[in-house]
């Protein structure tokens, strides 16, 4: 933080929870920063949220706990919160409000930049259109990544989110430049997480020796909840800043986004505004998009940012307002099933539901291979018919299904068995493509509307020696 | 110029204190780095302003300057094949990647005039003085602005080069003022352009999708709306439409949307060419563009900037196409301006104004016959995102009461990727009876028996579902498998329509006949196969059953020949079932089929 402007004196009257209300004797402006030292000695960092002319209502990022209203000392900065960044950014961890808490040294500053970022043109950003491949069949085949995506995983309460958002961090390549690693990093946020996943996102990365090119920023569940707001946006800045400056490909993982919206709620009522759905503020799309719309890519820019936020459906309710709002601003969305899991499917990823935009400019020829598009297609098409048939064999018996219907019952089964389960093992785009056309082969040609006859003929009849499906 | 001193600011509304008059919507600019803002709102000693940027950093005392103009944009023919921000400032710059607050309108553009007017003609407002070339692209007209009230030309500029804001011919009022006309003009964003007759459409407004023109028509100067769930894919649908539909002008909305997929469609609008003119799409669109996380108040403004850029073009007769995508979002502002007021809320929190509001937007949609006594039209499309999908929402049910087509997405149709997602039974169209004596016209004299038929088919097949589901697909009667078939042919060959596919990503009207009459063949002859007692699935397993699933992929623009051929087999394939048939072998002749 650069030097206060302005300090104001015994000129706080009234605090409540994460608020603290000023006599307005000075002059400042909206969102700038403060900082409150309070008599205990302690220094809290906050922001301006609201003005009028006889008060100024800040908001507390540090807790307020012990705070008094006499002796009370307030810097004015005269400018929004900034996050000083500069080179030795990977590898440190840092709190919410990117203050150092891996006991290393301050960060060495270069450049201050402003927290809430800065809308990119849409006609300076490049359309994302390389494939990246995560090692996951249900990604990389069906609901293809590419770089500058956002593409969050909705999850619920118990499944494995954290270990699939390991795995894709930990397997994420481009396929063809296995040495391009080095320009590859991580900007992991954990927003209101428990202590143990924290932990354990720590060592994964460790043990698999990703730490070195990661930044964390972990706001822990005991932090905040103003803070927690803070916490993704002082993450994409790390981002943007190795992106940007630095030229790196940059995969920002934020978990668990329920927390911010809830943080978001809790805030948004403590000032007293008129709440939407469910008691969430009625600009929560339009603020989720700002943190959601920083991924992407800048035409003449080297780097890229790639999201992957995390969040948990409460209830497992896809209509709640946070899964809801976010795939409206998301480019797809992948959703994870506690009905495959309780089969231990992994990863439990739900096709049908899921999606990717951006798919459709990453694969293909030239880009991955020629027949993905037809292959996805026709996977889609035939497992949505299964999952019907599965309806009906549920309502009128195995027995009673005609032949074909049979046949595609046994697709559902192996499609989820041998395309969408695949255990620890990363698989390379061709095995999932094998994985699929082998699937493909049970069924009767007549159900194959999405496949040319050449495909048929090449992929699905003869020609079938040198692509034998992994085991 | 009236001032004003701010005294309360929240969020992108503020409220200041005037020293001298302002009127409602008026313009006004606010503190050092003049951002843009309107009046909304007046009392004896207090204004009420909605500001079009960024509030970071402002401050109660600053100061707040009018304009004396309502919220105006500057039209002109530079606008073409160009993006901009919700109120019409440039955003193509390149040497600067980010938005930021206190952003400039476009600067003066040189552009090639040549007069069509001579000193002492007398000219009518709207009327055309001189064509423009505006380097690439489509010829433009040059009006006497709407609002001048016209007069006798007493001198114009020779064909040259000009700036585009300097003054290129000069009028004397009949009231004796003399009056100045240049290639751009103002106007106030929320203020109809005039013009002289509004006119019946009997003329549809092509997409070259397949269920929307032959289906769910829309004509030009109606209106649709797109309601849709997320990832039912309301944004590729109406993006296919701006590149392939038949208009002259398109004016694509991206109005709290996301910027990754503008950037991918203004990186398609110049690759792709036009099939009609060989030009680079882009050459004929006006992007408008707000994304989610630029100032949500400047989303509500671009609705209207974009209409009024529609009307302007409307004005030189050309028929026009406005896209927004989405009304929701522009709703939504609406809903947080209106709670930032402290305004009393109706449904949904929503203002109690969104319906009369909807219908504004809606209304300026039309058909007409413009001041200069040329045919145009504006075509408006909206897509809808309501929460959770649910239909029943206020700016669905609101929309649904202003639009002539409504395109229903269906998200269980989009989880099995079958795209435009458009429910068959969840849509509508009010233009199809208009629109009959077109299709007539270029030759498909059975529209609207076919159309009648295969919506009748889908109906049933929705029923006949319901049915299959307890009883088994087996057990039902032939006539109704047979149904069930039809409607799958219908739906996978003819409603399907993949966006990516170069063959299928439009359909001309003729295409689009050919296949409807192949369909309409294949279900009559069925049929008649039916009465003499050869069951559906001898059919479907016919050879010509996959070739006529497929044609839309694998048949052309233009290959008459394949399209005839596939009429041959059919006619040959159902002649051979019959006299198989005929021959007492039909059971045989099936099971023989379906080992191959």
């Amino acid at each position: 933080m650069t030097y206060a402007r302005l300090v104001g004196e015994e000129i706080a009257n009234r605090a409540e929870g994460p608020l603290l209300f000023l006599s307005r004797s000075l002059d400042v402006g909206l969102n700038e920063a403060v900082e409150v030292e309070g008599s205990d000695g302690s220094v809290r960092l906050g922001r301006i949220a609201a003005l009028d002319q006889h008060s100024i209502t800040v908001e507390m990022l540090d807790d307020t706990a012990g705070l008094a209203l006499a002796g009370t000392r307030v810097r004015f900065f005269g400018e929004p919160l900034r996050f000083q960044v500069g080179p030795g950014l990977l590898g440190r961890v840092f709190n919410g409000i990117g203050r150092p808490i891996d006991g290393g040294p301050p960060l060495a500053a270069e450049q201050a930049y402003r927290v809430d970022g800065l809308p990119i043109k849409p006609s300076a950003r490049e359309a994302p259109s390389e494939f990246l491949e995560t090692g996951f069949t249900a990604i990389d085949l069906m609901n293809s990544l590419v770089r500058g995506q956002k593409l969050p995983l909705f999850s619920g309460g118990g499944l494995p989110h954290d270990r699939i958002a390991v795995d894709i961090a930990c397997n994420a390549r481009l396929p063809g430049k296995p040495e391009e690693t080095e320009e590859f990093a991580i900007v992991f946020a954990g927003i209101g997480i428990p202590h143990d996943s924290a932990e354990f996102f720590r060592e994964e990365l460790e043990k698999s020796a990703a730490l070195a090119r990661t930044v964390l920023f972990l706001n822990l569940a005991s932090d905040s909840s103003a803070q927690r707001l803070l916490a993704p946006r002082f993450a994409l800045t790390a981002a943007e800043y190795l992106a940007f400056v630095e030229g790196k490909h940059v995969l920002v993982i934020l978990t668990d986004l329920t927390n911010y919206c809830e943080a978001l709620r809790e805030v948004s009522a403590s000032r007293g505004e008129v709440p939407s759905r469910k008691g969430y503020p009625g600009y929560m799309y339009s603020d989720l998009a700002t943190i959601y719309e920083r991924a992407g890519r800048i035409r003449g820019l080297a780097g890229s940012v790639t999201q992957v936020p995390i969040l948990t459906m409460p209830n497992d309710d896809i209509t709640h307002p946070i899964p809801d709002l976010t795939g409206y601003i998301t480019e797809g969305q992948v959703v994870l099933d506690r009905d495959l899991h309780r089969r231990d499917l992994y990863p439990p990823i739900r096709v049908l539901p899921s999606l990717s935009r951006l798919m459709k400019d990453g694969i293909g020829k030239g880009r991955t291979h020629a027949d993905h598009p037809a292959l996805a297609a026709q996977l889609y098409a035939s497992y949505s018919q299964a999952q019907q048939t599965r309806v009906l064999a549920s309502v009128v018996g195995e027995d009673g299904l005609s032949e074909d219907d049979r046949k595609l019952l046994v697709f559902g089964d192996e499609f989820e068995q041998r395309v969408i389960h695949q255990g620890v093992e990363a698989r390379t785009l061709e095995e999932s493509m094998a994985a699929g056309w082998a699937v493909l082969r049970g069924l009767p040609r007549g159900e194959l509307h999405r496949l040319d006859d050449r495909q048929i003929r090449e992929h699905l009849l003869g020609e079938r020696s040198q692509r034998e499906p992994p085991r | 110029m009236s001032t004003a001193a701010t005294i309360w600011i929240s969020g992108p509304v503020l409220r200041a204190r005037p020293d001298g008059p302002f009127r409602l919507r008026e313009a006004v600019t606010v503190g050092e780095q003049s951002l843009l803002g309107e009046v909304i709102r007046i009392a004896r000693d207090e204004i009420t302003v909605q500001l079009y940027e960024d509030t970071s950093g402002l401050r109660p005392g600053v100061q707040v300057t009018g304009s004396d103009q309502l919220l105006s944009i500057r039209l002109g023919p530079a606008i073409l094949s160009r993006i901009f921000d919700g109120l019409l400032r440039p955003v193509g710059d390149p040497s600067d990647p980010y938005v930021k607050p206190g952003m400039q309108v476009q600067a003066p553009q040189r552009l090639w005039f040549t007069p069509s007017v001579r000193v002492g003609e007398l000219l009518n407002p709207g009327v055309a003085i001189g064509e423009i070339a505006s380097g690439a692209g489509i010829p433009q007209r040059c009006l006497v602005p709407p609002d001048l009230p016209g007069g006798r030309v007493s001198a114009i500029a020779e064909a040259g080069e000009y700036s585009d804001d300097q003054a290129i011919c000069w009028l004397e009022a009949p009231d004796g003022r003399r009056l100045t006309v240049a290639m751009t003009h103002g106007w106030p964003v929320r203020v109809p352009r005039p013009v002289q007759a509004r006119l019946a459409s009997d003329e549809p407004m092509l997409t070259g999708q397949r269920i929307i023109d032959c289906l769910f028509p829309v004509a030009r100067g109606g209106t649709g709306a797109i309601p849709g769930g997320f990832g039912t894919g309301k944004t590729v649908l109406l993006e296919t439409v701006a590149k392939w539909c038949n208009a002259d002008v398109i004016v694509y909305v991206g109005c709290g949307e996301r910027g990754n997929e503008l950037a991918g469609l203004l990186a398609e609008l110049t690759e792709l060419e036009d099939p009609r003119s060989g030009r680079p799409l882009l050459e004929r669109t006006v992007v408008i563009a707000n994304t989610s996380n630029m100032p949500v108040s400047a989303r509500e403004a671009s609705i209207y900037t974009g209409i009024t850029v529609a009307e302007y073009f409307r004005d030189q007769g050309m028929n026009v196409t406005l896209m927004a995508d989405s009304t929701s979002r522009w709703a939504e502002a609406l809903r947080e301006v209106s709670g930032r007021l402290g305004e009393l809320p109706g449904e949904a929190g929503y203002p109690a104004y969104l319906s009369s509001r909807l219908a504004d937007f809606y209304e300026r949609a039309a058909r007409v016959r413009t001041l200069g006594g040329e045919i145009g039209s504006v075509t408006l499309l909206g897509a809808v995102s309501p929460p959770s999908g649910d239909f029943s929402e206020p700016v669905t049910t609101h929309t649904k009461r202003y639009v002539g087509s409504l395109w229903g997405l269906d998200v269980r149709r989009a989880q099995a990727r079958f795209y435009p997602a458009i429910h068959p039974l969840q849509s509508y169209s009010l233009a199809a009876d208009s629109l009959v004596r077109w299709w007539h016209a270029i030759g498909c004299t059975r529209w609207q028996e076919l159309r009648r038929r295969f919506l009748t088919l889908l109906e049933e097949e929705a029923r006949l579902e319901r049915m299959a589901r307890i009883i088994g697909r087996d057990a039902m009667p032939a006539r109704q498998r047979l149904v069930l078939l039809c409607a799958q042919l219908i739906n996978q060959c003819f409603l399907r329509q993949s966006a990516f596919s170069t063959n299928d990503r439009y359909a001309t009207p003729s295409r689009q006949a050919v296949m409807m009459r192949l369909i309409g063949s294949f279900i009559e002859g069925a049929e008649r196969l039916l009465e003499v007692g050869v069951p559906p699935e001898a059919i479907r397993d016919q050879a010509i059953f996959r070739h006529l699933m497929r044609m839309g992929e694998e048949i052309p623009e233009g290959d008459w020949e394949a399209f005839s051929a596939l009429d041959q087999e059919l006619t040959a394939t159902l002649r051979r079932l019959i006299n198989q048939s005929r021959a007492g072998s039909a059971e045989d002749a099936g099971a023989s089929e379906v080992s191959t």
